[in-house]
């Protein structure tokens, strides 16, 4: 199920979406892991000289319910969000939100502290922000 | 730059400034009036705007997150900071009586049937 909130409604974003679709088709060698854009839930992932950040946009779901894990250099993000149960006799107008199982999966790069990553969930944002090993991490040579 | 040109650079621009995503929602209607759930992920209280004019219904919210200093982005679902969507109401619908309740980043609204529009069961007669 494609999870419709990602669509901007803005005519060039929209534009822009369809160019990287397009682009995606016309990729000769994809990721193995598919085309996720529309996926929940949606994620953001930066990187900084001393850490990988990774922001999954999860609303609604129990943060106790969420399983991270990394394994194998490989973050995984899975639960599941409940459906709304809407009132008896009532009719349904629109259903665009998602619901149901989910799992995603995110290659981190090599050099990242698997057991000193921490996870935090608010407003409906699961930010999980994973250390780079020190030995790694720039360093100043001064010239002697 | 002729005046043609500075209309179409100012518009580009505040469509720029507006672009927005849209947030999915779901409606569900019974006797008693519309239940509207949407999903805001990233928007604290305070950055929720809920606004009803007229017969227009807009809900917007505007991102918030601490990006560490110096992050740089490898991967972008979510591109632009801020949701919008817009709901044209009818009129048997209370605009004075919506309520609206909003925990971990789920919208929740509801808005009742004016009282006098309250269900009536009407009789289908077979003569």
């Amino acid at each position: 199920m494609r999870y419709r909130s990602l669509f901007p409604r803005d005519l060039f974003a929209e534009l822009d979406r369809l160019q990287r679709q397009a682009q995606q088709t016309l990729d000769a060698t994809p990721s193995i892991r598919g085309w996720n854009y529309g996926a929940y839930p949606a994620m953001n992932v930066g990187t900084t000289p001393q850490s990988v950040e990774v922001y999954a946009f999860a609303p609604g779901v129990d943060p106790a319910a969420v399983e991270v894990q990394i394994e194998k250099g490989v973050l995984t993000i899975a639960g599941e969000r409940k459906p709304v149960a809407p009132a008896e006799k009532a009719a349904v107008h629109i259903d665009e939100r998602f619901a149901g199982r989910f799992r995603r999966v995110v290659t981190l790069p090599d050099d990242v502290d698997a057991n000193a990553a921490a996870a935090r969930y608010r407003d409906g944002v699961l930010h999980i922000s994973i250390p780079r090993r020190e030995a790694v991490q720039p360093r100043r040579i001064a010239i002697e | 730059m002729s005046e043609q040109d500075k209309a179409v650079a100012r518009s580009a621009e505040t469509r720029a400034d507006e672009a927005a995503l849209t947030p999915a929602v779901d409606v569900f209607e019974d006797a008693g009036g519309i239940t509207l759930y949407a999903d805001l992920p990233g928007v604290p209280k305070d950055k929720l705007s809920l606004q009803v004019e007229a017969e227009t219904l807009t809900i917007e919210g505007e991102i918030v997150q601490e990006l560490p200093e110096g992050m740089e982005a490898t991967h972008a679902e979510i591109a632009l900071p801020r949701y919008r969507r817009v709901f044209t109401l009818s009129k048997e619908l209370d605009t004075e009586k919506v309520s609206a309740r909003f925990d971990k980043g789920v919208l929740e609204l509801r808005i009742p049937k004016a009282e006098h529009l309250q269900p009536r069961r009407i009789e289908v007669k077979v003569e």
